[in-house]
């Protein structure tokens, strides 16, 4: 019975938390049913990372990626969404690349964007990925939130779909 | 109930259709501040920027508390759940990029299994 249950549990999606922890900081968690080297090596091959990073629906396509996993070594990511234009572009470099442990990278499509720092923790053939993204300034991160580096239209647009949300829940009470 | 929608929606683009309004919230964002504060900022006299605050207060942008003379103005509730829908959004970007990246572990993981019986065989 309890094996029975055990089972399920680890057929279930394991659940992933995001938490403004200061003023400058994002920590992403997310625990992977694999050893740290697999978790890993899905985050470092680009042949792997594409076909995860974009989910289907998200809207959008990954149109390339270009990954040198070596400290130094730079990033590039295309993305087209139905919605825009022009393509999407991030990019930046390694910091530090520990294998199976140790992740870290610029982000620098904006001037103040975030330093990303990825760990793997192994534990009983599980795998928790902790993504610490720590911005260089409170504003930077306000920023990133309200999507807003010059202009508001973005900002306007989600409080658009924020005030739909508000007012539905107000009519539902 | 769709009427008093709409009033909200224009109540509250309305509140951010003046620039120096936009620049209050910008302002709050960064810390609270008195009215006095924010009519220097702004330059501008103090029945002037009330009237502003006034607006952003209507449309639950700002809210405003006064202790003994000084009437201080912070981010409304509504900024607040701006960030909460964000954060929302963000987390379920990526637990859906992660449901897929689940897949892939299995398939790594089947494939070192026969890796490793075809090495033993």
């Amino acid at each position: 019975m309890d094996a029975r249950r055990e089972g399920e549990a680890t057929r279930m999606k394991n659940s992933t938390t995001v938490e403004r922890k200061s003023e400058r900081e994002l920590v992403l968690t997310r625990t992977f049913n694999g050893p740290a080297r697999l978790v890993f090596e899905a985050w470092t091959k680009p042949e792997l990372l594409k076909r995860w990073w974009v989910p289907k629906s998200a809207g959008m396509s990954l149109l390339s990626c270009e990954m040198d996993v070596r400290v130094g070594g730079k990033y590039r990511f295309e993305f087209g969404h139905v919605e825009a234009a022009k393509p999407m572009a991030f990019f930046g470099s390694y910091l530090e690349v520990i294998p199976s442990s140790r992740l870290v990278w610029t982000n620098e499509e904006s001037d103040e964007g975030a330093i990303t720092t990825l760990t793997f923790e192994e534990k009983g053939g599980k795998t928790l990925v902790v993504m610490h993204e720590l911005y260089p300034s409170k504003e930077a991160l306000d920023s990133s939130i309200a999507g807003m580096p010059d202009g508001m239209e973005e900002t306007f647009a989600q409080l658009d779909e924020l005030l739909v949300t508000l007012c539905a829940s107000v009519g539902r009470s | 109930m769709v009427q008093y929608s709409q009033t909200r929606f224009d109540v509250s683009f309305a509140a951010l259709s003046d620039a120096t309004r936009r620049g209050v919230l910008e302002r709050l964002g960064r810390a609270d501040a008195s009215i006095t504060e924010l009519a220097e900022k702004f330059h501008m006299t103090l029945t002037g920027m009330k009237k502003h605050v006034s607006v952003l207060e209507q449309a639950g942008l700002v809210t405003t508390e006064k202790v003994g003379r000084v009437r201080t103005c912070k981010l409304g509730l509504r900024r607040l759940e701006e960030e909460a829908a964000w954060i929302e959004r963000y987390r379920q970007l990526w637990a859906a990029r992660f449901d897929e990246l689940d897949n892939i572990v299995e398939e790594l993981k089947r494939k070192e299994k026969v890796d490793g019986r075809k090495k033993r065989g």
